[in-house]
């Protein structure tokens, strides 16, 4: 503690960090029943860290090309040292990550977060989970096996499917009609540089918003705040009876540093400590290399986080009336997808009918979601 | 108006009659298809059949072999003043064959590399002799080559293509009925077909494995004499062969007249060899002629005694490997130098064959080597496995003192009024 | 937050805060400060320790190891003079073994080490100068031509270079 306090003093001296460090010490978090929550976002945040640092460490070791890519993964696995741990941190902190990024977004939904002011909030962190999933299916790619080639020409030949764009589209992804070498160069540059590009660019302008905005509260208790500071500075006394009456809790706050810090710090070596564990007591498995002219093996399945839309594809009848059935079903993810990032602006909020419509159909989602998920897997 | 005169018609008139000019020319040709191809069986033979057949495609026909006028479009084509042959005996089938195909200047003009002592081979053989003797039920030249339709040996759709030869030769050879009077086994393609040979061929796509021409012969085929199947199996299993030589099996079998090879594996149904043939179980081969007490008896307990011993050494090793490899340890390394423990146990299943045991104990001594080692390099595959885990708990008590820290900060700080 | 004023005795009161009536470890209280000192320490300690847990693996991992990784398509097999004229040795090239061969007129070959027919292992015969399959006598040119026995194929060959002491085996590189 000593310690920390004079290498802060030495630096505010040169730098005035009391200035910098204002904002910060003033931030303050809501305290309240719901309140758990608000950690999901800084475990999302960390987990990137954590990719970042071993995305960077494997890069050191790790070549694509079909020739090499496999095999530079295997090598960093067996000849590196502690090669398999960092290998396996960033293979599982990538689900973890994307399993977080999900549980935020609902938590956010639920907690009606997304509100006015909130919007752009809303939609860059929407956009944040998008280039999520990208990053994940992008890295899937890179060990080149064969379980990952094939889920890479499946995941793609359906966005092939889409109507006008799709080819092109399908195209560019693969660099070329096939899955290939050329996808694998392809995937590896979006993978370590442009989708981490544009990540940081997007987490900046979320983090920038919430610290500019603060932490949003729970409608229902906005609004009792809102009244009982009206009350209080129009009828004193109306107001301590209300409180006394209706026991209705002051909004309590706690100051973001170093209180509700330190407990992030706490959550933050816990998923560490859970990572470290995963990684040794189940590491990610090498697999067999990819072989392009081998048949596609039986029940290919795409990660866990695309299973829910591959199942329901695989559900929806070859032909639905005119309509082919996986344009359909690609078609409403679209439209579902374009109402989610566009949720605050539906004017969907305040109490009444519209509201619980969003709640409906969050739940309706979420719970669909997990279902597919566990059918997905359950299914041959 | 005149349609007589617009050159649109006398176009079609110049066409119309070439057509019927070329029709009748060769209509004229192959007056002996025209009419045979719209007839029922046994007479029927369809333009197809002719046109595939090789010796149409090398300028022969009908008359070649069976006389006759082509030209004639009526009953005399089939006169005998024409050279009429009509339809050949079975007897005089192959003399008819061999007329050409035993030419030598003949052949040359159309297939130099073709052999020309078919009909030579063909007198040698049961069916050849037997045809001599007046037996017309025994296979002649069209009952393996077809009469009609004769393709080329590589030709896949041909019945004498290496993949057709023993559906060819079963359909006498595998009929009880037919083959009564012979008094000579007809499991022979049950068995075969169940056979190591026929998996090679239909399932690895092996097409040098043996059918029944490889061991029997084709023209010449009869079955090979009991001194001389160890001969017609050491064309391929050369080292197999060898070994037995130097055996003592060799002279004893000789002695009981025995034929060699077959006695263990079957003629026919040569199946995969398993160990369990060797040694005094029930599938034990050593037991019909060895019993206990005798040397080859203690011979064949040691040998099977032996390979169970490096087939345990390397079950062991794989399972070791096995869970090393499960609980992600990368043992590629390890696995590749495995195999040369397999090698050496398929060697040894070779060299078995040689009944002496210093020879047989080189390949294992080998193979338990590199079992041994392999199951030395999976134990420490699971021991730093054991470690790993062992760094992970030590990396997890660090951060449960810093989270409990982190709380125990936490709860003082807020006690102290965020002092 | 504001203490509100209950009328208790002031919590400077030294002897208030000597007298054991209030809670071990509240601020100024004697065990207070040992308490924030332990506290202090195992958060130092905690810290410092799983600092420590993450850097050295990473340092660890930053050094390359003995054995350089050049991937499925080259691999070193052997150091000039591991191989006297006219013998053979197995090495492994990805994870299948290869065959690499001196013959008797000095020239290095690389071929694919696995048989064609049943996949054992192959190896160098010097009496023959041909590669040779014990399972079942299969013998191939030093070229992997299948010359005679089952082996239905040949071996696939490689390309041999010689970099300095080392012999390098390539796989045959096509446009």
């Amino acid at each position: 503690m000593k310690l920390i306090r004079s290498i802060y003093e030495w630096l505010d001296e040169r730098l005035d960090l009391g200035e910098l460090s204002a904002p910060l010490r003033h931030k303050t978090v809501p305290v309240h029943y719901h309140s758990v929550w608000y950690y999901l976002g800084g475990i999302t945040l960390f987990l990137f860290g954590v990719q970042v640092v071993t995305g960077i460490l494997l890069l050191l070791y790790y070549r694509p090309g079909v020739n090499e890519a496999f095999e530079s993964v295997q090598y960093i696995v067996t000849r590196v040292q502690f090669g398999w741990l960092i290998r396996s941190i960033h293979s599982w902190a990538a689900n973890l990550m994307v399993f977080t990024a999900f549980i935020h977004m609902f938590s956010v939904l639920f907690l009606r977060a997304y509100r006015r002011p909130r919007e752009m909030t809303w939609v860059s962190g929407m956009l944040l989970l998008f280039l999520t999933m990208g990053f994940g299916f992008s890295g899937y790619l890179l060990p080149w096996n064969e379980l990952a080639y094939f889920a890479t020409q499946v995941g793609t030949d359906i966005v092939g499917q889409v109507p006008v764009i799709g080819h092109p589209l399908m195209v560019f992804l693969r660099g070329g009609e096939d899955v290939s070498g050329a996808t694998l160069s392809r995937f590896f540059g979006f993978h370590v540089a442009v989708l981490p590009g544009i990540t940081v660019a997007l987490l900046a302008i979320h983090l920038f918003l919430i610290q500019r905005q603060g932490i949003s509260v729970p409608p229902g208790m906005e609004a009792a705040a809102n009244a009982l500071a009206y009350l209080r500075k129009h009828d004193p006394a109306a107001a301590e009876l209300w409180l006394q009456r209706a026991g209705f809790p002051e909004q309590r706050s706690m100051k973001f540093f170093p209180n509700f810090f330190l407990r992030e710090l706490m959550a933050w070596y816990v998923a560490l400590g859970v990572l470290g564990a995963l990684a040794a007591l189940f590491p990610w498995e090498l697999g067999t290399k990819a072989d392009p002219f081998a048949p596609a093996p039986a029940g290919i399945k795409p990660e866990w986080y695309f299973m829910f839309m591959f199942q329901t594809l695989k559900l929806i009848p070859a032909k639905v009336g005119p309509i082919d059935g996986e344009l359909l079903g690609i078609g409403l993810f679209g439209v579902a997808g374009g109402i989610w990032l566009l949720l605050p602006f539906l004017n969907l909020q305040g109490k009444g009918r519209r509201s619980q419509l969003v709640m409906g159909l969050g739940i309706f989602a979420l719970t669909y979601m997990i279902a597919m998920t566990i059918y997905g897997y359950l299914a041959k | 108006m005149d349609i007589w005169r617009s050159d649109r018609t006398g176009l079609l008139l110049v066409l119309g009659w070439l057509l019927s000019a070329g029709a009748w020319t060769a209509a004229a040709q192959n007056s002996c298809v025209d009419c045979h191809s719209v007839l029922d069986p046994p007479l029927k033979v369809s333009a197809e059949q002719h046109a595939v057949d090789i010796h149409t495609q090398k300028g022969l026909t009908c008359v070649s072999c069976h006389g006759g006028d082509p030209e004639a479009m009526d009953e005399s084509s089939m006169s005998k003043a024409k050279g009429f042959r009509g339809k050949i005996t079975r007897k005089d089938i192959p003399n008819l064959c061999g007329s050409c195909h035993s030419d030598t200047a003949y052949m040359r003009q159309h297939n130099p590399s073709l052999r020309t002592d078919q009909l030579s081979q063909y007198r040698t053989s049961i069916h050849g002799k037997r045809l001599a003797m007046g037996d017309t039920k025994v296979a002649v030249c069209v009952d393996c080559h077809g009469v009609h339709g004769i393709r080329a040996a590589s030709d896949t759709l041909s019945s004498i293509h290496p993949l057709k030869i023993a559906n060819t030769c079963s359909r006498c050879h595998a009929d009880a009925a037919y083959m009564k009077q012979y008094k000579i086994p007809t499991d022979q393609f049950a068995g075969y077909s169940a056979s190591v040979h026929h998996e090679a061929m239909t399932v690895r796509g092996d097409l040098s494995a043996p059918t029944c021409s490889s061991c029997h012969g084709n023209h010449g085929a009869a079955p090979p004499g009991i001194s001389a199947v160890e001969a017609v199996c050491s064309t391929c299993h050369v080292v197999q062969a060898g070994l037995f030589d130097k055996s003592p099996h060799k002279k004893a079998f000789a002695e009981s007249a025995l034929p060699g090879c077959i006695t263990c594996h079957s003629n026919h149904r040569v199946l995969r060899p398993n160990d369990s043939w060797v040694g005094r179980g029930d599938e034990s081969t050593c037991v019909s002629c060895h019993v206990e007490g005798d040397k080859g008896f203690s011979v064949a307990m040691e040998l099977r005694k032996r390979l169970a011993a490096l087939e345990l050494a390397i079950t062991n090793s794989d399972a070791t490997l096995k869970a090393a490899e499960q609980s992600g340890m990368e043992v590629s390394e390890v696995k590749l130098e495995q195999d040369q423990a397999r090698d050496a146990l398929t060697k040894a299943r070779v060299t078995l064959h040689s009944v002496q045991l210093g020879l047989v104990d080189e390949d294992i001594n080998a193979g338990m080597k590199v079992a041994a080692k392999t199951q030395v390099a999976s134990t420490a595959a699971l021991k730093e496995r054991d470690f790993r885990r062992f760094g992970l708990g030590l990396s997890l008590i660090a951060i449960l003192a810093m989270v409990i820290g982190l709380r125990l900060t936490i709860t003082m700080i807020e006690k102290n009024g965020n002092r | 937050m504001e203490n509100k004023d209950c009328g208790c005795p002031r919590r400077e009161n030294p002897d208030f805060l000597d007298s054991g009536l209030l809670p071990a470890g509240s601020p100024g209280t004697p065990f207070a400060s040992t308490r924030r000192r332990l506290i202090e320490i195992l958060l130092g300690s905690g810290f410092l320790a799983s600092i420590a847990s993450f850097l050295y693996p990473v340092a660890r991992y930053l050094v390359p190891p003995a054995v350089s990784d050049l991937g499925s398509d080259e691999v070193i097999a052997a150091k000039v003079g591991d191989l006297k004229p006219n013998s053979g040795k197995i090495f492994k090239f990805g994870s299948r073994p290869g065959l690499l061969l001196l013959n008797a007129e000095g020239e290095y070959k690389a071929l694919a080490g696995t048989c064609t027919h049943l996949s054992c292992t192959v190896q160098y015969r010097g009496d023959l100068q041909q590669v040779w399959c014990a399972c079942h006598n299969g013998i191939y040119g030093q070229d992997g031509r299948n010359i005679s026995g089952p082996p239905p194929r040949p071996l696939e060959s490689f390309q041999v270079v010689v970099r300095g002491q080392e012999i390098v085996v390539r796989r045959t590189m096509r446009a």
